[in-house]
């Protein structure tokens, strides 16, 4: 009996495969360019949707069909990642992009096993020591962004003090960190220096959650902070949970990777976002005509690749919307450097010369000069934020 | 229940159906109410999707059958996908017959990966490779071992819940693993580089071995409960402690010697996971297979040869629904839904196989 049912299942099972087989044949012919994505989760993340959103939009931009943008979610950072590129190149995909950084190590592994298809993966940083023809690193100079929403964050502080709301020296910034790396650090760093540009006097309080997504953490952090004297609240992590105490109290809140303008009108600031679709319409691109991918691509502000979101015009300070227009154009023109060694102090004194580790072979050793004609040049000898100094002005509770 | 109390009246309105307990059911009928349910749970799913998603049924259908069956690694992917949910079946089943609850076998499967992975990580390179598997495949069951002979041993001599213990273990092993990776890894990326060098031989391809090895255990287990005096015992001790104690068997000895045996078993589940196709470990690794072997010991009615059908549905089910999520590019949620209204019909229709439903008969007089 039960050898009748095995033998049915798999004679049916043969069958299945065959027709299906069959049917992604007659496909082929017509149509050869399949970019494949590997998302770490659903759309429910906001890390993730904005990566589905640039490819969808990429997608509209080239003019390319529903069933040439395969999606498979949610993959895990492991072996997953690799059965999940090796499935995307069955189906005929000839460029395998991940979105996590996680990701790297199998999308390395699927990059050697089949040579013929390009992998491209954001956020990671091995590209340029693996040295691979097939195997690419994305990211963007998303410092820029948060340093423009922390123009509009010293801003919106200065209409406070302004307003006898608290004095210059109470003007602290807190910020809810997920974990102590470089990227987090550069991010906080970034979006600090924004805000001290136009408001001297004001100080930051960094904790971090270690999670890139957390709600409950992130609101408890955002809680002890705003219980700290934080005046202002902004984020590098991926939930909800900060935005939602800053609108139940009533504290200013900067976002990332999207807006929350609908969810907390009276709190929501203004956002600084990656935009990935100009990566995946180059790289799409680059396959299409035969070129090849950069080994390591940072995208800017100039290749629209960092976009700040709305502004709350309700929220924001008068004459905001002037003050980043004008930053924005010096930054595209390269008169405005982010990390001019000259705007921050580390230990009491001016930095001149730092190694960062920007080859990541896991010793933790700096090996390239990265201050060069006054400024540190962050995201140029690889893609992956790499600054990782502790400025003065910062607090790091989590050093406590 | 109500309908077995004595009528007070003799004017008792005897109610439109009553459910009472079947007596015996010919294989065929089983079969066939089954086949009914699978039936009736696509259709539903079929149309949920139609109006959750607005795809239309034959391409629903298509979705599911191409995520299940559509490349040669994908029926790969599957078969492994049941070998290994099997697997951590066949670990919790000898413990279900004896009701003991063990709902902790992602622990134990999960402590037995972080044990291949230790070994892989420390002896890797350092040993002779032959000898470095048996140390991983003596280090794994052992630790599987250990992480569900606790909870017995407390079981058998205080008469502890087995249910919460184990479950927690879960908890322990899980923050265990993560405590390791933190330790080990110090990039900051969370994750373990994988070891391949390190790992269990492949024979053909990435597959196959775990599906070897996990065929050769259902036989294993299928005899060890049906024929041997071990099997017997258990089932004594799960059917009435008294009895079994009544007629000489050391209660005490079986419960931990059947979860010495449901731990080992977990063991070999982490070995195959961790050494045999991931080469690392996350605490995801195991990924909630732990819990699901639950349900496939329960619905295969701890027969290990019809595991392997109720293995095979949830395998099934698992990548099929995902591809629906993925080709519409839809929420991850409409594959849970998805999954869930499946199994609700799966389960639901064993009642209809334990239980009939009379109806009134019009006319006649209940004596």
């Amino acid at each position: 009996m039960l050898k009748k049912v095995l033998s049915t299942v798999l004679a049916l099972a043969t069958v299945l495969t065959l027709c299906v087989a069959f049917a992604s044949c007659e496909k082929k012919g017509t149509e050869n360019l399949k970019v494949g994505f590997i998302f770490l989760h659903d759309d429910t993340s906001t890390y993730d949707k904005n990566f589905m959103n640039g490819a969808k939009e990429a997608q509209q931009a080239l003019g390319l069909k529903d069933d040439q943008i395969i999606f498979k979610y949610p993959v895990e950072e492991g072996k997953a990642c690799y059965d999940a590129a090796a499935d995307l190149v069955d189906q005929g995909c000839t460029i395998v992009f991940a979105d996590s950084f996680g990701h790297e190590e199998w999308m390395i592994k699927a990059a050697k096993e089949f040579p013929n298809v390009q992998f491209c993966h954001a956020t990671g940083v091995k590209a340029h020591t693996e040295k691979l023809d097939n195997y690419h690193n994305a990211f963007a100079s998303i410092y820029e962004g948060r340093y423009l929403a922390g123009i509009a964050a010293g801003l919106k502080l200065n209409e406070m003090i302004a307003a006898g709301k608290f004095t210059a020296e109470e003007a602290v910034i807190g910020y809810v960190g997920a974990f102590p790396y470089a990227e987090v650090v550069s991010g906080y760093t970034s979006f600090f220096l924004g805000a001290r540009s136009v408001c001297p006097t004001a100080t930051m309080l960094v904790d971090f959650t270690n999670s890139w997504y957390s709600v409950d953490a992130e609101r408890d952090v955002a809680e002890t902070l705003i219980s700290k004297g934080a005046k202002l609240i902004s984020q590098h992590a991926d939930s909800m949970g900060a935005p939602s105490v800053c609108e139940a109290k009533n504290v200013p809140n900067v976002f990332y990777n999207g807006d929350t303008i609908a969810t907390c009108p009276n709190t929501y600031l203004i956002a600084s976002r990656i935009n990935w679709a100009p990566y995946f319409e180059y790289m799409i691109n680059c396959v299409k005509d035969g070129k090849a991918i950069d080994t390591d691509w940072t995208g800017t502000i100039a290749t629209g690749s960092v976009v700040v979101e709305v502004l709350n015009e309700k929220v924001a300070a008068a004459g905001t919307k002037e003050a980043l227009e004008k930053a924005t154009a010096d930054l595209k023109a390269g008169t405005l450097h982010v990390f001019d060694t000259k705007t921050f102090t580390v230990d009491g004194k001016e930095v001149t010369t730092y190694l960062a580790d920007v080859d990541d072979y896991g010793d933790f050793k700096g090996e390239t000069e990265v201050i060069k004609d006054g400024y540190f040049h962050e995201s140029e000898y690889r893609s992956a934020p790499y600054f990782d100094l502790r400025i003065d002005g910062i607090t790091d509770l989590s050093a406590k | 229940m109500s309908d077995t109390t004595a009528p007070k009246k003799s004017e008792t309105r005897e109610p439109l159906f009553h459910i009472a307990k079947r007596e015996e059911i010919v294989w065929w009928k089983a079969w066939l109410i089954r086949a009914a349910a699978i039936i009736a749970s696509l259709a539903a799913c079929a149309a949920i999707s139609r109006f959750l998603g607005g795809i239309d049924p034959s391409s629903f259908f298509r979705s599911m059958l191409s995520g299940a069956f559509g490349t040669t690694r994908r029926i790969w992917k599957l078969f492994y996908e049941l070998a290994i949910l099997l697997c951590i079946s066949l670990a919790v089943t000898p413990a279900f017959k004896m009701r003991f609850w063990n709902i902790g076998a992602e622990g134990q499967a999960l402590i037995g990966g972080l044990a291949t992975a230790a070994c892989m990580y420390y002896f890797g390179g350092r040993i002779p490779t032959p000898l470095l598997f048996v140390v991983m495949i003596a280090a794994s069951i052992l630790a599987g071992m250990i992480w569900a002979v606790i909870p017995a041993v407390f079981k058998a001599f205080w008469n502890t819940n087995e249910t919460l213990f184990t479950l927690m273990m879960n908890y322990v092993a899980i923050q265990l693993v993560t405590f390791m990776i933190n330790f080990w890894v110090t990039s900051g990326s969370g994750t373990l580089p994988p070891m391949s060098e390190y790992a269990l031989p492949t024979i053909g391809n990435a597959w196959i071995l775990n599906i070897i090895v996990i065929s050769v255990l259902t036989v294993a287990v299928y005899i060890y409960l049906r024929f041997s005096k071990h099997g017997y015992e258990l089932s004594v001790v799960g059917e009435s402690e008294n009895t079994a104690l009544y007629v000489g068997i050391n209660v005490k000895k079986v419960i931990i010697r059947t979860m010495l045996l449901s731990g080992a078993l977990c063991g070999v589940t982490g070995l195959l996971l961790v050494g045999g196709t991931d080469h690392t470990i996350s605490a995801s690794t195991v990924g909630g297979r732990g819990f699901t072997a639950i349900m496939v010991s329960w619905l295969g009615r701890f027969n290990p040869i019809f595991m392997v059908l109720t293995s095979f549905l949830l395998a099934f089910l698992g990548a099929g629904a995902n591809q629906i999520s993925n080709d519409y590019k839809m929420n991850g949620s409409i594959s849970d839904i998805i999954t869930a209204v499946i199994l609700f019909f799966v389960i639901g229709c064993e009642f209809f196989i334990q239980y009939r439903i009379a109806f009134r008969k019009h006319g006649k007089e209940e004596k």
